[in-house]
């Protein structure tokens, strides 16, 4: 195999995980709990309903 | 018995470090600059000429200032977003106590000339060890912490921390791979090429992995904090996330251009460098947009300027990098004051700006207070560094383009134009420029001691922040 049919495979292979990546990130199951996840910063303070008062 | 409080006081040494490394970095980067207009100013002592100095700067900078913050950072998110204590607190102490000899020893060898002449990577045999080992104890600490954590997700930040530990790791050991000759002596097992791309791929995942990495975990908790909103698209840092580490890793050939490193390894840093843009800007849009909804907040809050500040000086080297690696452009860059106008654009604008926004959100927590002693010396700090980076990169870039340009100019005949001292001559009042920026960004780092000082002297010690006991499901 040449370099460039390697250079070819590897790019193919590069393009399919990212939109696998992206697929998943933004896939319907996963909406509750990536929003769960981003609240997390805030949950450990129940005094600060509106996070930290400056 | 399971613990009810969070450890501070690991973080509060780490975060009292950081503001101390910091103004001893950055007061040695002050030296140079100034040696740079005056070569004697010195008097010649061997322990604190340029060569000895600049490693003692980069170390002190990157790895005492920046990395005292991220332990502190990545010890206090870590247990605040998985609701729990450290893991192996003694561990935790001993990467204090061990972290901060590995500085003391770095300030003592690299003045009195001992290097291994890595660049970013100095330091002789016995000191990589320790820092193995310290690390070590670090990845146990943290990842420990991630495993009996009570909540149920894993807090992006605590991603862009694993990912660094995990990486500095890996680089730190396979960079270092040395032949012992004495106890002051080693010799790297590499040589030529070979020498060269590890340690560029080294160097630049120093930059990619410490610098950038680990100071986006912080910004994506301190960014939300400070706002009062969580982060714009969680979804989109994860997509951040995966696809900034997998592009990183590649990307060092960019320091090797036209060198004698295979064209195609080039070729590949420079592609690879130049994709970096997209998940690079995709995080600072993220960070940027958290304030959507709360931009007045800007108007009356350093500390949300010095956040939102480190994110646009964060695009703008990213944007800036990608660039320089072309090879077209990069032979008018290279070897030029470009590179360090560049470097600390990142390293002033970004690493050092987030860190001081972080640390003026953690230490009057860490001590019993609401803020800050004083709102209005955070705010002159904010203008007195964000001046002084602008001075900074400003002449450098004009310094730079001016030495690559008359380095290149040649006569019909094919001789060069201008002679090294000459195009020397040209740079004196950049240097100036320069000197002055740096200046003002330290004496700002001086107004923030103070302010720490006083913080933490109307404070109190704060070694009982109790961990919420309803877990949110």
């Amino acid at each position: 195999m040449d370099s460039g049919t390697v250079s070819g495979i590897v790019t193919v292979v590069f393009i399919v995980v990212f939109i696998g990546i992206v697929g998943w990130a933004y896939s319907k199951g996963n909406k509750q709990r990536f929003e769960d996840a981003g609240k997390l910063p805030f949950d450990d303070d129940p005094s600060a309903q509106q996070g930290d008062k400056q | 018995m399971e613990a009810t409080t969070y450890n501070y006081k690991v973080v509060r040494q780490f975060a009292i470090m950081t503001v101390v490394w910091g103004i001893v970095g950055m007061l040695v980067g002050v030296i140079l600059a100034a040696q740079l207009i005056w070569p004697d100013i010195t008097f010649g002592i061997e322990w604190l000429s340029y060569g000895r100095l600049r490693p003692l700067h980069t170390n002190a900078v990157i790895f005492a200032f920046g990395g005292s913050a991220l332990f502190a950072v990545s010890y206090y998110i870590v247990q605040r977003t998985c609701q729990v204590r450290l893991w192996a607190e003694k561990l935790a102490a001993f990467t204090f106590w061990g972290w901060t000899t590995v500085i003391v020893l770095a300030a003592i060898t690299l003045p009195l000339g001992y290097t291994s002449t890595k660049e970013y990577a100095e330091l002789e045999w016995p000191i990589d060890i320790l820092i193995t080992l310290v690390w070590v104890a670090y990845a146990l600490v943290f990842f420990g912490t991630i495993v009996k954590r009570k909540t149920k997700h894993i807090y992006v930040s605590n991603w862009f921390f694993g990912a660094y530990i995990l990486t500095i790791a890996l680089l730190h050991i396979v960079n270092n791979l040395e032949i012992p000759v004495t106890l002051t002596k080693s010799y790297s097992l590499y040589s030529g090429v070979q020498d060269a791309m590890v340690q560029w791929w080294y160097g630049h995942n120093a930059v990619g992995f410490f610098l950038t990495t680990a100071f986006l975990g912080m910004m994506y908790y301190f960014v939300p904090k400070q706002a009062g909103r969580p982060i714009y698209s969680y979804r989109l840092s994860v997509v951040h996330f995966w696809s900034l580490n997998f592009i990183y890793m590649w990307a060092g050939p960019h320091h090797l251009q036209y060198t004698a490193l295979p064209d195609w390894a080039q070729s590949l840093g420079m592609v690879f460098s130049l994709m970096l843009l997209a998940p690079s800007w995709g995080g600072m849009m993220n960070g940027i947009m958290t304030l959507s909804g709360a931009w007045h907040k800007l108007r009356t809050d350093p500390i949300l300027k010095f956040l939102v500040t480190a994110l646009s000086f964060y695009g703008m080297s990213t944007f800036e990098g990608p660039m320089m690696s072309i090879k077209t452009v990069n032979a008018l860059s290279h070897y030029t004051e470009w590179t360090i106008g560049h470097v600390h654009s990142g390293a002033l604008g970004w690493v050092a700006m987030i860190t001081i926004g972080s640390m003026y959100y953690l230490i009057p927590r860490l001590f019993g207070r609401e803020q800050m002693y004083s709102t209005r010396l955070i705010e002159w700090h904010f203008w007195w560094s964000t001046i002084g980076v602008v001075l900074y990169i400003a002449s450098m870039w004009i310094a730079g383009v001016a030495q690559g340009l008359m380095w290149r100019a040649a006569n019909a005949d094919g001789t060069l134009t201008y002679s090294f001292a000459q195009v020397l001559n040209t740079m004196y009042p950049f240097y100036g420029i320069r000197l002055a920026g740096g200046a003002l960004f330290f004496s700002g780092m001086l107004l923030m001691a103070y302010n720490v000082w006083k913080t933490v002297r109307m404070g109190r010690v704060v070694n009982d922040a109790p961990i919420p006991q309803a877990v949110h499901a």
